[in-house]
């Protein structure tokens, strides 16, 4: 096989791979990033984003070049070499690619426990639960009397809190055809907008009423399907002050498009000064909000 | 039954000439092109309704169709893109046509399964469609996913559900025959791995088929059951668990991809050799990852549902399977580009769109396994970055590579060529329009555009309408497309028997070849890929199909 | 739809013998295209199974919803398809050998096993507490149930058929023996997915 010399192929590849890692880390493609796993995200995003360019544009060029570089001249009717294989090549370019998934799955497994992604919620011990086998007629009622809490109160999923953050900002959202309604329990707001201070963990208990529908800031970086029947959480610390959309993300009928409201960011002053004026317990809310309590 | 010879009927009972396209034939020959013509009908319809869609979103607000209306397009464009378009055509259209000739055999296993197989898909198409104009069509995505398909109007749905069983029933009975093809009826000498590739391809997507579909069926029968009859499977007001429904709804949509695409694999890996005079580099690794797409295919199938509250554990798992299909799919790309290299490259149009697809299918490939990252997938799912990636495989890889395919085989289909220079006009205007129509949909995922609307923020209006752009100049490609392929059927160059020169066994035969496949004896071709082997001593150019088979060169 | 013209008995055995030579022509693979399609067909199943497992597991019923199911009427049920089962097996032997007349008494008793059963599952039907529609667990109990059953309905159905085309003259025979051994290797299946579905649908 014609392969090039080996020198330029090393040069070649050394030049593939600093330009694909100059495009992941230079090439800005997303949002700003306002919450505080917004980061750990961009970061994820660089390292793919770099592998990607590197490999798509090595094949792009392997085919460029061969079609060339190879392509049949006038004339020719002869046949190309009969080359049927080559292990070396094909352990290459197995374990190559093995490698490079491996690095990313284990990576981003980093990047997600950062997210909080794997923090344990209410339901873990449920999940794995065994069902009851006791008598030998069968009670069909499954799990009943068995020491799982009531089904609305259990969290099936989602980004959840860390066990030891306590200063974090509840907000029960629910979702319906075609609105999102958020409720501060602290302060007994409800409010089609979602207003939170820079800085302070939220923790989103979002339930549905109809259909499914996700919850969704570009801006954040985070979506969590919203589902009926299955209370899910998330949980964000946004780290700049403004305002952001916020989208449905899941097909939940003929106006799923214009399900959209907003995340109003604010300094912490500035949310106090919100949660006073929209609270109807503000009187005795508000310092609590101030030095929150465990 | 079978036992009896497929000439019988085809002499006695079967309408000859071109009335027979239109009849219960058994000949595998006819029945494939029945599913090629049937595919490419439902591509236009479901191109046009792509091309409803992309109208609609030239512009951010809801003006040109109503929402539900969109819904309902939506709805119908994926459905009919994937089970009566590709899934037809890439497995029954080519499957048909080209495994008996490559295990050696004059026919399918089963003729007449074969031929209900696919007169199960037009009745399924014309209702599906016809839902459309009569009750309404459903609109709740090609996923269907509860409780939105439960809530939106039932009649629509229930049609959806019905006719989605039968493409799923044709494609069931499909597999059977394949699998019972290939594996059985091999001709006397020809052993498993002897088999050009797309045997294996197709061997592999029947496993997937089998395995799968019915899945979908069961799944399929008791979302009609919650909308019919009003049980609770998947009504949480009932009790019922709609996360299920994604498990077992993706436990077959999920392989279903590879349905779609395994069957792609193999026609590349039939195209490329002959197009650049080498054997197929690595046929035996190439045989293994089949096998290992289609293991891992069916172990991965929560990575659609990321965002739908599914435990950590379960995403963990399911991120490392997904990514691991790239090592086994990576196999077969770089053994495609090692068959490229050194070879003597013919640049006509099957060529361009083999290369293409493998430049954009190696795209959305990346973007794939991007996706199945869960804290990347977070962000992105159920936004137009997937709908970026999925079009890039389904069209850029499996569309581009049907038309490579019938750039290659229309000469043994019809006996005459297709124009070159349409052939390239049709390649370029597709390859530019497909890139101008779904690279912004990246970007627009990634900045806050989700999938599935019919409004969105003004802000992004520029590059959705670069984005209808490149439809449009897609919806104009297939017009020399159309031209060539009609007008080439009575006005093309004669093609001859074998007019690449190919040494698989569909081209030792005349073009288009008779009712048996082969007037003698089927000819046993130990080497499909033996391009330029040494004790060949036959110059290529100068061996046309009859001497092939009739033994003068190349057993 | 012609069968294979053979009066020799007992010596011949099953399609095998019968290799492709002439056009077009091939060893008999309805057998195997059958047993492929089961495959499938236990696929559907399968999916049913795990949506109930999965509900089971996570989807704990209100409370007061509880029913007991008896155990007597379909452990009865099982034990007369096992035993079909082996009655078919019996009449599957006696074809080979050439002995008609036990291989349809075989098979007149099989389908009349078959018959008990569905008798028996429509006893229970009407005596249980609860209807489809009222909770995920007594739907997920009549879809599987149901499902199955259907496939009893249509293997009786086959059994009657096959039974009819055995008589003298029919088209199974001991050299066609494909009608029977298919209606055979169907009912083995369903028996199997009962087994199954009993143990996790009762027993667990
Ligand atoms: C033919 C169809 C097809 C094929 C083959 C694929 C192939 C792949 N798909 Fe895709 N996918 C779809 C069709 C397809 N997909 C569709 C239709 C949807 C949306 C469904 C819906 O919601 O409506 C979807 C959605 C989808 C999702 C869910 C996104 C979401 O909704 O949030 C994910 C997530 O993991 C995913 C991943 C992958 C991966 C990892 C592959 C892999 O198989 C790709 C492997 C290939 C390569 C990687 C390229 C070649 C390899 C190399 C050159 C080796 C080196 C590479 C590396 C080291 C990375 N796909
Ligand atoms: C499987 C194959 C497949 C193929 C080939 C295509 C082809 C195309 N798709 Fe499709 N698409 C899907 C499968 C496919 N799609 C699926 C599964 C979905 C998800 C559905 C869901 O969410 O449920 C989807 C969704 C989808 C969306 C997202 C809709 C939404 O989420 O709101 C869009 C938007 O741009 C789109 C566009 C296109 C375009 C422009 C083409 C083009 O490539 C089509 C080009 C072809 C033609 C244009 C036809 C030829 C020309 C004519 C017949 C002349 C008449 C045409 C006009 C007047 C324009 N598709
Ligand atoms: Cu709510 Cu989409
Ligand atoms: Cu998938």
């Amino acid at each position: 096989m014609p392969i090039p010399s080996a020198l330029v192929t090393l040069l070649v590849g050394m030049a593939l791979v600093l330009s694909g890692l100059w495009v992941g880390y230079n090439v800005n493609v997303l949002p700003l990033d306002a919450s505080a796993n917004a980061p750990v995200y961009d970061a994820l995003f660089r390292v793919l984003f770099s592998i990607g360019t590197i490999l798509f544009v090595g094949i792009v060029g392997l085919v460029l070049f061969s079609l060339v570089r190879f392509r049949r001249r006038a004339g020719d009717i002869t046949d190309g070499q009969a080359i049927e294989g080559n292990l070396l090549l094909e352990i290459v370019w197995t374990a190559i690619p093995a490698i490079v998934v491996l690095f990313v799955g284990l990576y981003s497994y980093d990047i997600y426990e950062r997210m909080g992604g794997m923090s344990s919620l209410n339901d873990h011990a449920a999940m794995h639960r065994m069902a009851p086998t006791e008598t030998e007629t069968m009670e069909a009622s499954v799990g009943a009397g068995s020491a799982v809490s009531a089904p609305a109160a259990r969290v099936w999923g989602g980004i959840g809190v860390a066990a030891d953050d306590v200063n974090v900002l509840p907000v029960e959202v629910t979702a319906m055809q075609f609105a999102f309604i958020f409720h501060y329990p602290d302060g007994d707001i409800t409010s089609g907008e979602l207003h939170v201070p820079n800085g302070r963990p939220v923790e989103l208990r979002m339930k549905a009423n109809d259909v499914i529908h996700a919850f969704w800031v570009p801006q954040f970086r985070i979506k969590q399907d919203v589902i009926p029947g299955q209370p899910t959480v998330l949980t964000f610390t946004p780290t700049k002050s403004g305002s952001y959309p916020i989208v449905c993300a899941e097909l939940c009928g003929p106006y799923h498009g214009g399900m959209r409201s907003t995340v109003v960011v604010h300094e912490p002053d500035a949310y106090d000064a919100w949660f006073e004026k929209n609270s109807p317990l503000a009187a005795t809310v508000a310092s609590a909000s101030l030095t929150p309590t465990a | 039954m079978t036992v009896a010879s497929p000439n019988d009927f085809q002499e006695s009972l079967q309408p000859q000439g071109w009335l027979r396209y239109f009849s219960f034939s058994l000949d595998h020959k006819v029945i494939g092109l029945q599913y090629l013509v049937t595919g490419f009908i439902f591509y236009f319809i479901g191109g046009a309704l792509a091309g409803v869609i992309r109208a609609e979103l030239a512009s951010p607000i809801s003006d040109f169709v109503g929402r539900e209306t969109y819904n309902e397009v939506l709805t119908l464009h994926g459905t009919v893109m994937i089970f009566l378009w590709i899934v037809p055509v890439v497995n029954g259209g080519f499957g048909n046509y080209l495994i008996p000739f490559y295990v050696g055999a004059r026919d399918m296993a089963f003729p007449r399964l074969n031929a209900v197989a696919f007169w199960m898909i037009p009745p399924a198409g014309i209702l599906l469609i016809g839902s459309y104009f009569i009750t309404g069509s459903a609109q709740s995505g090609w996923t269907a996913y509860p409780p939105l398909s439960i809530t939106t109007p039932a009649l629509g749905q229930v049609v959806w559900i019905v006719s989605v069983l039968l493409l799923g029933g044709s494609s069931i009975f499909g597999g059977i025959n394949f699998i019972a093809t290939i594996l059985k009826l091999r001709r006397p000498g020809l052993k498993l791995m002897q088999l050009p590739m797309y045997c294996w391809a197709m061997l592999g997507t029947s496993i997937l088929v089998v395995l799968s579909t019915p899945v979908l069926a069961g799944t399929l029968l008791l979302l009609s059951f919650d909308i019919v009859a009003h049980t609770g499977f998947f009504n949480p007001a009932m009790g019922g668990n709609v996360v299920v429904y994604q498990h077992l709804f993706w436990f077959y949509s999920h392989p279903a991809v590879y349905i779609m695409v395994l069957p792609a694999f193999g026609l590349v890996s039939e195209i490329l050799p002959i197009h650049s005079r080498k054997p197929l580099f690595g046929y035996t690794t190439m045989v293994y990852s089949i096998m290992a797409i289609v293991v891992l295919g069916l172990v991965v199938w929560a990575h659609h549902m990321f965002t739908s509250g599914t435990p950590p554990w379960m995403r963990l798992f399911f991120t490392i399977a997904t990514s691991f299909i790239a090592v086994p799919t990576g196999i077969k790309f770089f053994n495609w580009l090692a068959t490229l290299w050194g070879g003597k490259l013919a640049l006509n149009s099957a060529m361009l769109f083999s290369c293409a697809f493998i430049v954009n299918f190696v795209f959305g490939g990346i973007t794939g396994v991007a996706l199945a990252q869960v804290p990347f997938d977070i962000h992105v799912h159920d936004t137009y970055f997937v709908v970026g990636h999925f079009h890039y495989i389904v069209y850029g890889g499996t569309v581009f590579v049907i038309f490579a395919s019938i750039y290659h085989w229309y000469p043994k289909f019809t006996g005459r060529m297709l124009n070159e220079d349409l052939g390239r006009l049709h390649f370029l205007l597709t390859f530019i329009g497909f890139n101008l129509c779904f690279a912004p949909q990246h970007w627009l995922g990634l900045n806050g555009m989700p999938r599935r609307v019919a409004e969105y923020d003004p802000s992004f209006t520029t590059l959705n309408q670069i984005s209808s752009v490149g439809a449009l100049l897609m919806a104009i490609s297939s017009l020399p497309f159309l031209y060539n392929v009609l007008v080439s059927a009575f006005r093309g160059r004669v093609a001859g028997d074998n007019p690449w020169n190919a040494l698989t066994p569909e081209w030792l035969t005349s073009s288009p070849p008779p009712v048996e496949n082969w007037v003698g004896e089927a000819p046993l071709v130990e080497h499909p890929y033996g391009y330029g082997v040494p004790e060949d001593t036959l110059s290529v150019a100068a061996a046309t199909g009859r001497d092939l088979w009739s033994g003068a060169g190349r057993r | 739809m012609t069968s294979i013209a053979t009066s020799t008995s007992a010596s011949a055995s099953t399609g095998e013998a019968v290799v492709a030579e002439a056009h077009g022509e091939h060893a008999d693979l309805r057998l195997f295209g059958l047993a492929t399609f089961l495959v499938a067909d236990g696929m559907t199943f399968a999916g049913f199974f795990a949506a109930y497992l999965t509900f089971r597991a996570v989807n704990p019923l209100p409370a007061g919803s509880t029913y007991e199911l008896e155990l007597l009427l379909p452990s009865i049920n099982t034990v007369l398809l096992l035993v079909s089962s082996y009655t078919f097996h019996r009449s599957g032997r006696n074809l080979l050998l050439g002995r008609m007349g036990p291989c349809r008494a075989w098979l007149l008793l099989t389908a009349g096993l078959g018959a008990a059963f569905l008798a028996g599952q429509m006893v229970e039907y009407f005596s249980l507490p609860f209807g489809l529609t009222d909770n995920l667990f007594a739907s997920t109990f009549y879809a599987l149930t149901g499902f199955h059953g259907l496939h009893v309905t249509l293997g009786v159905i086959c059994i009657l058929l096959v039974w009819v085309q055995t008589r003298q003259g029919g088209r199974v025979s001991s050299g066609a023996p494909f009608g029977l051994e298919a209606a055979e290797l169907y009912w083995h299946f369903v028996d199997g997915i009962w087994v199954i579905l009993y143990g996790i649908l009762y027993l667990l």
